[in-house]
C-alpha cells in the first residue's frame, strides 16, 4: 500500500518533529553502547516498575475509596502493596541517583536530564508524604498536626493545608501522580534522545 | 573560530566505540515481575501498620482530665491554637527567616477563633438542656470583660481539675455559666457529638478535619500516643511508622536538622530547616551547574567500579 503524506498540515508536521527529535532507532533502541553493562542501570527500570505497582495497587485501593481498607482483608492487602512499593520504588530511585551522581551522568548535554530525574524525586516526595495524610488513622492525625507547622512557617499552609484530608487526597490521588508520570516520561525521553552517558575518559584530551 | 575547551565534568564526546544487543522491552518486563514479586512477598511477610484514629470521643473517655483542660485552655486563650498566628488568626507574628516574614505576608486565610469554634457553636450545636440554655445566654449577654473574668477565676479554681464519675471537679469560683458549658463540652465529647460538630462544621458533606485535629492536638493525649509509637520530633518521629515500619525513611536529612543546634531550640526552627531544605533541594537540582559539587564524581573515581568492564576492556 503505498503511503502520501499530506503536505502542510499540522499532523504531518508534528509526525515529522517528532520523528526527527527521537527516530523509533533511538526511541526503542535494539542495541546499546558496549559501556552500559553494569548493575548500576538496573535501578532506572527498577524505580519505573516499583512505579507502576505503586500506581496499580493505588487504583485498586481507589476503587473502594479511602476506607475500604481499614475493614477489609483484601484492602488491608492492596494497601500493604502500596506502600512496599512505595519502599521500593524510593529505594530504587536513591541508588539510581547516585549511581547517576558518580556516574556524572548530565555530561554530554544531559543536564535536562538530571534536572528532571532530580525534580521527579522531590514531586515524589510530596505525593508520598500526601499519601501518609490519606491513610485516615493514627499516622494521618499525627503527621498532618506535625507537618502543619513546617508549611505554615513559609505561609505554604494557608494554600496548602495539610489538616484538610479531602484536599490532601486530590493532591496524592491526581495532581502529584500526574505531575511523577509526566516528569518521568520526560525524563525516559531525554535519556533516549541523548543516550546513556559515556565513561570518563582515563586521560582527557581534547576533543579532535 | 576558536575550539572550545572540554570541561571533563560538562562534557563527553559522543560514543563511537562498540555497541551491543540489549532488549530493553525485555530488561522491563522481566524486572516489572520481579519488582511485582517482592512487593507481594513483602506485602504478605509483614503487611502495613493501622493504628486507628483518635476519636475525640476515645479521648474524652480515656483522658477526661486532660480533654477538659484542653477546653478550658481554647477558652482562656492559652492553647497552642489561640497563641499560633497565622494562617489561623493574629495571635502571634509566626516565624521569620532572617528579614523573610513569609507568614505574615501571606496573613490569616484559615480564619479560627478557638472559643467561638471550639466551644460556642459545638455547645448551640447540642440538644438543648435548659441548663446549658441558660449558660449560653447568660455568656452571650455578657461583655467581653465579664467572660474574661468568669474564664480566668475558672481557671484559677481549675488548678486541681479532676473528672469523677464524668463530673468536672473544680473548687467553687465566681465563674457564671463557665462550669456548665465545660461540663456539657465534656459530655458532648464523651459521647461523640463533639466529633461530629467539629467534623461537619461545614455541613453534611465534609472532608476537611482542620478543626477536630487542631482541638485534638492542643491536649496532651494525642502527643503521648505518638510518644508511645516513637513519633515525637526529637524519636525522629517525622521519618517513623507505627509500629516497626520503615516509614519515610527518605525524610531523614530534613528530619536530622530539628535535631542540631540551634534549630533544635529555636522558636524559628521549622522555617530555619525548611530554609536549609530549600537551599539543599536547588543545589540538588542543580548539581551539573555547580563547579566542585560536579567534578566530585571525577576525582573520587567510583566511576571505575561502576564501568569496570568497560576500563578492563582498555587495558592492554
Amino acid at each position: 500500500m503505498s503511503y502520501n503524506e499530506i503536505e502542510r498540515q499540522w499532523t504531518t508536521r508534528l509526525r515529522r518533529r517528532l520523528v526527527k527529535v527521537l527516530p523509533p532507532e533511538k526511541a526503542l533502541p535494539d542495541t546499546q553502547p558496549a559501556y552500559v553493562a553494569s548493575w548500576i542501570y538496573v535501578f532506572g527500570v527498577t524505580t519505573m516498575c516499583a512505579l507502576a505497582v505503586v500506581i496499580l495497587s493505588g487504583c485498586v485501593l481507589a476503587l473502594r475509596g479511602p476506607q475500604w481498607w481499614h475493614g477489609s482483608p483484601e484492602g488491608h492487602f492492596f494497601n500493604s502493596l502500596h506502600l512496599w512499593s512505595v519502599e521500593i520504588f524510593f529505594f530504587a530511585m536513591v541508588v539510581h541517583l547516585w549511581g547517576k551522581y558518580f556516574m556524572a551522568a548530565w555530561r554530554g548535554g544531559r543536564s535536562l536530564t538530571w534536572v528532571t530525574g532530580a525534580v521527579t524525586f522531590l514531586v515524589s516526595i510530596v505525593a508520598a508524604f500526601t499519601g501518609y495524610l490519606s491513610q485516615t488513622n493514627f499516622d494521618s492525625q499525627w503527621i498532618s498536626t506535625q507537618a502543619k507547622d513546617g508549611i505554615n512557617a513559609t505561609g505554604g499552609g494557608a494554600y496548602f493545608n495539610v489538616l484538610n484530608f479531602g484536599q490532601m487526597l486530590m493532591w496524592h490521588i491526581v495532581l502529584l501522580p500526574i505531575a511523577a508520570v509526566l516528569l518521568t516520561g520526560i525524563h525516559v525521553l531525554l535519556v533516549r534522545k541523548k543516550g546513556v552517558v559515556p565513561p570518563f575518559e582515563d586521560k582527557v584530551k581534547a576533543p579532535a | 573560530m576558536s575550539k572550545k575547551k572540554f570541561r571533563p565534568d560538562v562534557d563527553a564526546k559522543e560514543w563511537t566505540g562498540a555497541e551491543r544487543p540489549y532488549d530493553i522491552i525485555k530488561e522491563g518486563t522481566i524486572v516489572f515481575i520481579v519488582v511485582a514479586i517482592l512487593t507481594v512477598v513483602l506485602a504478605v511477610v509483614f503487611g502495613s501498620p493501622d493504628v486507628p484514629a483518635i476519636t475525640i470521643k476515645k479521648w474524652a473517655n480515656a483522658a477526661p482530665a486532660d480533654f477538659a483542660m484542653d477546653a478550658l485552655s481554647q477558652l482562656n486563650g492559652t492553647s497552642e491554637t489561640s497563641g499560633y498566628g497565622p494562617p489561623y488568626n493574629d495571635a502571634a507574628p509566626g516565624q521569620q527567616l532572617g528579614p523573610l516574614h513569609l507568614v505574615k505576608w501571606v496573613g490569616v486565610r484559615i480564619p479560627i477563633n478557638p472559643v467561638r469554634d471550639f466551644v460556642i457553636d459545638p455547645l448551640k450545636s447540642a440538644p438543648q438542656q435548659p441548663a446549658l440554655s441558660s449558660a449560653l445566654s447568660a455568656w452571650s449577654a455578657a461583655s467581653a470583660t465579664k467572660q474574661t473574668t468568669w474564664v480566668a477565676n475558672y481557671t484559677k479554681a481549675a488548678t486541681n481539675l479532676k473528672v469523677v464519675n464524668g463530673s468536672i471537679v473544680v473548687a467553687a469560683a465566681n465563674d457564671g455559666p463557665v462550669p456548665v458549658m465545660m461540663q456539657s463540652l465534656l459530655a458532648m465529647g464523651r459521647s461523640g457529638a463533639l466529633d461530629e460538630a467539629l467534623g461537619n462544621e461545614r455541613g453534611f458533606y465534609s472532608t476537611n478535619y482542620t478543626l477536630p485535629l487542631l482541638f485534638l492536638e492542643d491536649g496532651t493525649y494525642l502527643a503521648n500516643q505518638a510518644q508511645n509509637q516513637h513519633l515525637l520530633g526529637p524519636q525522629w518521629g517525622m521519618m517513623n511508622e507505627t509500629g516497626n515500619y520503615p516509614g519515610q525513611a527518605w525524610l531523614w536529612l530534613y528530619t536530622f536538622w530539628y535535631q542540631v543546634s540551634p534549630m533544635n531550640s529555636s522558636s524559628n526552627g521549622d522555617i530555619e530547616v525548611w530554609g536549609i531544605m530549600m537551599l539543599l533541594t536547588i543545589g540538588l537540582i542543580l548539581v551539573p551547574f555547580i563547579p566542585g559539587v560536579r567534578t566530585i564524581p571525577r576525582k573520587t573515581r567510583i566511576y571505575r567500579i561502576i564501568w569496570r568492564e568497560h576500563y578492563r576492556s582498555l587495558s592492554p
